[in-house]
């Protein structure tokens, strides 16, 4: 993987894994699948691409694969353009779209094996290498002489992935990687991410769990009905978020009173509790002013939304399939 | 690799048979077709034995067939041309119906191209080892046939249909050319079948459609008022081969038959790349 590192280093500054711009796909009349997304993936990062099912990730993602013609924009992947020169930046790239496909009745080795024999940009010499060692990274080996047809979801789930590590990769682009896998899998193909990231590989990681992402990313997009919402740092995106202060107290009606002439804004009262958003207040003096007009306070805390509030704050709804 | 030559990184494209040695071992090992291989290669030696067993008496029977059965290479003939009528291009429509829909089907064939594998050559691999698994399987047929034939009626001199004799060697080569002649003719059904292929995700619907246009083309082609459309049918030159046995062989109907052939496998062939290399993969 020190080949991956030492070519993300020679990047210029500013040049990107995957950048697109105004890249948009409509099917039939109207109906913008994805509508004008500016993406921009830095090399070296582990990219949370977030979405409800349906809002455009995996379309996006078959464009810049050069699967599907865009109606408009344009893509790099690697500094090419796709899907002109693909046959350039695709050996590079490592791909898992829309969940795992081999022939049923090939062995798991079998398959990967035929992936690698139609990559013309691969040395034949060291193919059986190369299968043994990504299955094993997956933890297949002891079912690599089985037919695909066997295995379980989790299973096929590590021989796509299997398939994407068939070579060393520049970009990992996972489409929902962990789809299918039990808890004990998920936790393994995570780790397996941030091993990849440590290398070097840039990783764009589709997924529509918020934990997921708090989990591995470094930076993360936010789609919604085509089009993007918010991309930044996932440091950047929770700096931003507006702290809020929770009151805990059997008198809400007068907290909330006492945070009003504060100069709190968004002050809400709920069952024993009022709440408020935190803004430029100090919370110790908050407390202060809350003991001296006789609140009586049960408990006091300054609260972080988390992914899941900013989620529902930027889209205006629910983590819900986009129609 | 250092880091000036690492910015600018040109894949190394080998030349190489691996895509076509891949290919042919998925064909060969699909129980599927090996099981229709199988049933392809009995039915000449069925044939054989009939023959063998309603062998008309010095004098007797169909004249065709009747000074014919000196020479066991007729049973290798007989049963290629009676597959031909159906049962081969049945079964190179199912394999060239496979050839697309069945990677679209599977959803392997996104996989194929972001490997990447060009669509070009997706379309060039596919189609080279369709045309090998058609020689494979009619050299498979007259093989049985042929063998069968000659252990029951020996290696005697071929009757012709001018009613001279030519020597088993003439015989043999004869048969061969036929043999070939009508792999050709299948290989223009493959072709077609291919670009049928690139139309659906459905790797039976595919080859169902094909068949139907196989014996379409028949029916039509057996309707003498549309004597002026026969020419332009794909199978309308299939039954020439039968004019190779004649002393001497009579070239101009398999001539046209070729050029029949090479047509309708071009025009396949482009309709499949125009198809594929413009269509939205969403399987």
């Amino acid at each position: 993987m020190t080949k991956a590192t030492s070519v993300a280093a020679a990047r210029e500054p500013g040049s990107r894994a995957v950048r697109t711009r105004g890249l948009s796909k409509s099917y039939g009349k109207g109906v913008l699948a994805v509508d004008g997304l500016d993406l921009d993936v830095p090399y070296g990062a582990v990219f949370g691409f977030l979405g409800p099912n349906g809002c455009g990730k995996t379309t996006t993602i078959r464009m810049l694969l050069g699967l599907i013609a865009a109606t408009d924009g344009t893509a790099e992947v690697l500094g090419e353009p796709v899907p002109e020169r693909s046959a350039v930046a695709l050996p590079r790239v490592g791909a898992l779209v829309e969940g795992p496909a081999f022939h049923p009745y090939l062995s798991g080795a079998d398959n990967l094996r035929r992936l690698d024999a139609v990559d013309r940009t691969t040395d034949p010499a060291t193919a059986e290498e190369r299968v043994s060692a990504a299955l094993d990274r997956v933890g297949l080996v002891a079912a690599a002489r089985k037919r695909y047809r066997q295995y379980s979801l989790g299973m096929k789930q590590r021989l796509a992935i299997a398939g994407a590590l068939l070579r060393p990769r520049e970009l990992l682009i996972l489409d929902e990687p962990t789809n299918g896998l039990d808890p004990q899998g998920t936790r393994e193909v995570r780790s397996l991410i941030a091993q990849l990231a440590a290398d070097g590989v840039t990783v764009m990681l589709s997924t529509h769990l918020l934990s997921e992402v708090e989990q591995v990313c470094s930076h993360v997009a936010v789609m919604h009905k085509g089009k993007l919402i918010t991309q930044s740092s996932l440091a950047d995106l929770r700096a931003s978020a507006v702290p809020g202060v929770r009151v805990e107290t059997a008198s809400p009606e007068a907290a909330a009173e006492v945070l009003r002439e504060e100069g709190l804004a968004d002050v809400a009262v709920a069952p024993g509790a009022a709440t408020a958003l935190l803004g430029g207040a100090e919370p110790e003096k908050l407390v202060d002013a809350l003991v001296r007009a006789g609140v009586p306070v049960r408990g006091f805390a300054v609260v972080r939304p988390d992914l899941e509030d900013l989620f529902v704050s930027l889209t205006g709804e629910g983590f819900d399939v986009s129609g | 690799m250092s880091v000036a030559e690492a910015s600018t990184w040109r894949p190394h494209r080998r030349f190489s048979t691996r895509f076509y040695r891949s290919e042919l071992r998925l064909m060969s090992l699909r129980r599927r077709n090996i099981a229709g291989v199988a049933a392809l290669a009995a039915l000449p030696i069925v044939i054989a034995i009939v023959m063998f067993a309603t062998k008309p008496g010095p004098g007797e029977g169909p004249p065709l067939f009747a000074g014919m059965l000196d020479n066991g290479l007729i049973a290798a003939l007989a049963g290629l041309g009676i597959e031909l009528a159906l049962f081969l291009p049945i079964a190179v429509s199912v394999i060239a119906g496979d050839t697309i829909a069945g990677e679209a089907n599977i959803g392997t064939l996104r996989y194929l191209l972001t490997t990447p594998v060009g669509r070009v050559r997706l379309l060039a691999v596919k189609f080279a080892s369709l045309v090998t698994w058609i020689f494979a399987v009619v050299a498979i047929v007259g093989f049985t046939g042929g063998l069968t034939g000659v252990i029951l009626f020996g290696t005697g001199d071929m009757a012709t249909l001018s009613g001279t004799t030519i020597p088993f060697g003439e015989a043999f080569l004869r048969v061969l050319e036929a043999a070939v002649y009508m792999a050709l003719c299948l290989v223009a059904v493959g072709a077609i079948g291919m670009f049928v292929s690139t139309l659906t995700e459905q790797p039976i619907g595919g080859a169902v459609a094909m068949m139907m246009f196989v014996i379409i083309s028949q029916i039509l082609g057996a309707i003498t008022q549309l004597d002026w459309l026969h020419p332009y049918l794909i199978s309308h030159y299939w039954t020439s081969y039968i004019d190779l046995l004649r002393d001497p062989a009579a070239w101009d109907q398999v001539g046209m038959g070729l050029l029949s052939a090479l047509l309708w496998t071009a025009l396949g062939l482009s309709a499949a790349w125009a198809r594929l290399t413009t269509k939205d993969i969403t399987s």
